[in-house]
């Protein structure tokens, strides 16, 4: 695909100071690439990316009434995922669709592989997804700010 | 902007006007050395708390207080029935993580020799850390009873004894479960738990009585100097933290159903009486008996280990507290007395000898209340005063409170140069991950003696004995 004169370089997502817990902000051109980097950067806050080799697919499909609310079940069921398939994940693809009604659907497909706690080396352990200054906001970017419960 | 006033040596005011929208004025409950280390979003914490509806007296934050969300970490906020919520922002994700105390008969230089032995022993006993599940493979039957009796089931599956249960903060098990609130979700993260410590700041740990403060209530807790203790933290898992987030979506509409004007999405809430509130609650309850129940399993296996070595060592438990939860307590408001829904959040109950919850063997001197050093600093045994029913709804710490974020723990410490210090000072650490290590380091939280000492100079609870770890399993 040609790149798009006005597709700005922008960086993925970055870590914020937070005393307690993870806090971060990740960005996209648009809402799927902000919610596929704000999983990305869930994860990178547990493990290495680099250490996850991408051998299985996990599908999830959601539905809300708008898109924080939806962005808050994305990654809430991304460490559900986590923990009940013992699994790590490196690869996030969304597709978003808004229904008539105004209601979201997000489907999206998470690449990763089971835990191999010889190779995956754990920073940090995700618990949950808080709602603490959690906001979406769309500038020249869409941007995502996420406190995360480690 | 509005400033924050100096009440008296350990009390500083957060006055109605430093945020809109303050229902009641805050309180903080540091030393002015601790004041310093009360970051800015702290106090913003504690003002958004003071906007909710039916807050009665103050938005409170105890002396280990700290960035959290929603609540800060420390906070407590009591809410009239009556035109009051209740919020999962002021209970957290891990619904009663808590702290369990046993003793033993055991001098701790007999313990000292086999401590690397003892710590292994307890590291496989316990399944810790990551992607741990339990030995137990409990069955959804199980599940469902732990969620509705917490420690009484554990009893009635042969971990522990009945006499333990009267040693629990609500005998273990929470009236107002209703299983039906639990997600299937929920469900399937905390059936293969159950009997895990978990990782992060959670452990168990084998400690030795260093200092007795209060030579009469040690006595009545059982506890002497040099005397080997066991110390048990950790929560609801991931049952916990999935009924916390599937509840929070709802109540995050239910603000906009009520009108509820909240400064942070975090305080989603509900009001009392309503559906949402009663829902959340039950599920909450089911959350906080698992707890009880995951650590009454545990404390059952750490007995195992103990036995295996020290026969016949009898680990009677002292006590076992909650310091993440919500409950309904009669307190005085105003000269009346009414009901009310506390809200602790990283804070102790800390009730002293005039109140019933209080058990009988304590009941003359108040609750043992048990706050838990950070890896490789002290713990302390304190005893509840019921002074404190006045100025904190009979609350205090529940623990040092983290100084520095995790990633610049993880910046300055390696996992094994702190494995390494503290093996300087004879601490054995076991853990899964060194990464995680770091981020625990002792440094990261703050001197857990002062915390203590505020609580002790304000009255709202008595030192009683000083713990030092042996050594710690964690996750």
């Amino acid at each position: 695909m040609p790149v798009r004169p006005n597709y700005k370089w922008m960086m993925p997502f970055e870590y914020l100071e937070h005393t307690a817990d993870v806090k971060f902000r990740a960005y996209g051109h648009c809402p799927e690439e902000m919610l596929s980097n704000a999983a990305a950067a869930l994860f990178k806050a547990m493990v290495d990316p680099a250490a996850i080799n991408i051998t299985e697919f996990w599908n999830v499909e959601l539905e809300a009434q708008d898109l924080e609310q939806l962005a808050y079940q994305w990654l809430s069921e991304i460490v559900f995922l986590f923990e009940t398939e013992s699994a790590v994940f490196a690869s996030f693809t969304v597709g978003l669709k808004q229904n008539a009604n105004g209601t979201w659907r997000l489907e999206g497909k998470i690449g990763g592989e089971r835990i191999d706690l010889k190779r995956h080396a754990f920073e940090n352990e995700v618990k949950a997804v808080t709602l603490h200054q959690f906001q979406i906001t769309k500038n020249d970017l869409w941007c995502i700010q996420v406190i995360l419960d480690v | 902007m509005v400033d924050i006033i100096k009440i008296s040596d350990n009390i500083f005011e957060v006055p109605i006007g430093y945020r809109p929208g303050m229902r009641v004025p805050g309180r903080i409950f540091v030393s002015q050395e601790l004041r310093e280390m009360v970051e800015p979003g702290t106090i913003d914490q504690v003002a958004n708390v003071a906007t909710l509806p039916g807050i009665v007296k103050y938005s409170m934050a105890m002396p280990d207080a700290h960035l959290g969300y929603g609540f800060p970490i420390g906070g407590v906020a009591a809410f009239r029935e009556e035109g009051g919520v209740i919020s999962p922002g002021g209970v957290g994700f891990d619904i009663n993580c808590g702290v369990r105390l046993l003793r033993s008969d055991i001098e701790a230089k007999s313990v000292q020799p086999l401590i690397n032995t003892l710590i292994s022993a307890l590291f496989e006993a316990v399944p810790s850390g990551l992607g741990a599940t339990g030995r137990l493979h409990a069955t959804d039957q199980q599940l469902t009873e732990a969620f509705m009796a917490g420690s009484r089931w554990a009893v009635e599956e042969g971990y522990g004894f009945e006499a333990d249960l009267a040693h629990c903060e609500e005998n273990g098990h929470m009236a107002g479960a209703d299983p039906s609130q639990v997600s299937v979700k929920a469900r399937k993260r905390g059936r293969p738990q159950l009997g895990t410590l978990g990782s992060g700041n959670h452990f168990l740990e084998i400690q030795r009585v260093e200092e007795i403060f209060d030579e009469d209530v040690a006595r009545k807790f059982g506890l002497f100097k040099g005397q080997t203790t066991i110390m048990i933290h950790c929560g609801s898992r991931g049952a916990g933290h999935q009924i916390c987030t599937d509840h929070l979506e709802v109540l995050a509409r239910a603000v906009r159903k009520y009108n509820i004007d909240i400064p942070d999405k975090q305080l989603a809430c509900a009001p009392l009486g309503s559906p949402e509130a009663r829902n959340y609650f039950g599920g909450m309850v089911c959350a906080a008996n698992y707890a009880w129940a995951n650590r009454h399993i545990i404390a059952h296996w750490t007995r195992e280990v103990f036995e295996r070595y020290f026969p016949g060592s009898n680990l009677d438990l002292v006590y076992d507290v909650a310091h993440n939860v919500a409950k309904i307590e009669e307190h005085d408001v105003d000269g009346r007395r009414e009901q009310l829904y506390v809200h602790r959040k990283g804070a102790t109950r800390a009730f002293g000898p005039s109140r019933r919850e209080v058990p009988d063997a304590y009941r003359n001197v108040g609750q043992p209340v048990l706050i838990p050093g950070s890896m490789g600093t002290p713990s302390y045994v304190l005893c509840g005063n019921d002074q404190a029913l006045d100025l904190t709804f009979g609350s205090a710490c529940h623990g040092a409170g983290r100084v520095m974020s995790r990633s610049q723990a993880t910046r300055m410490f390696a996992g094994k140069d702190v494995k390494a210090a503290l093996n300087k000072y004879g601490i054995v650490v076991k853990a899964t991950s060194p990464g995680m290590l770091a981020e625990e380091a002792p440094q990261v939280y703050k001197p857990s003696g002062d915390v203590v000492n505020v609580v002790h100079s304000l009255g709202i609870a008595t030192k009683v004995a000083k713990l030092v770890p042996l050594g710690v399993s964690k996750g």
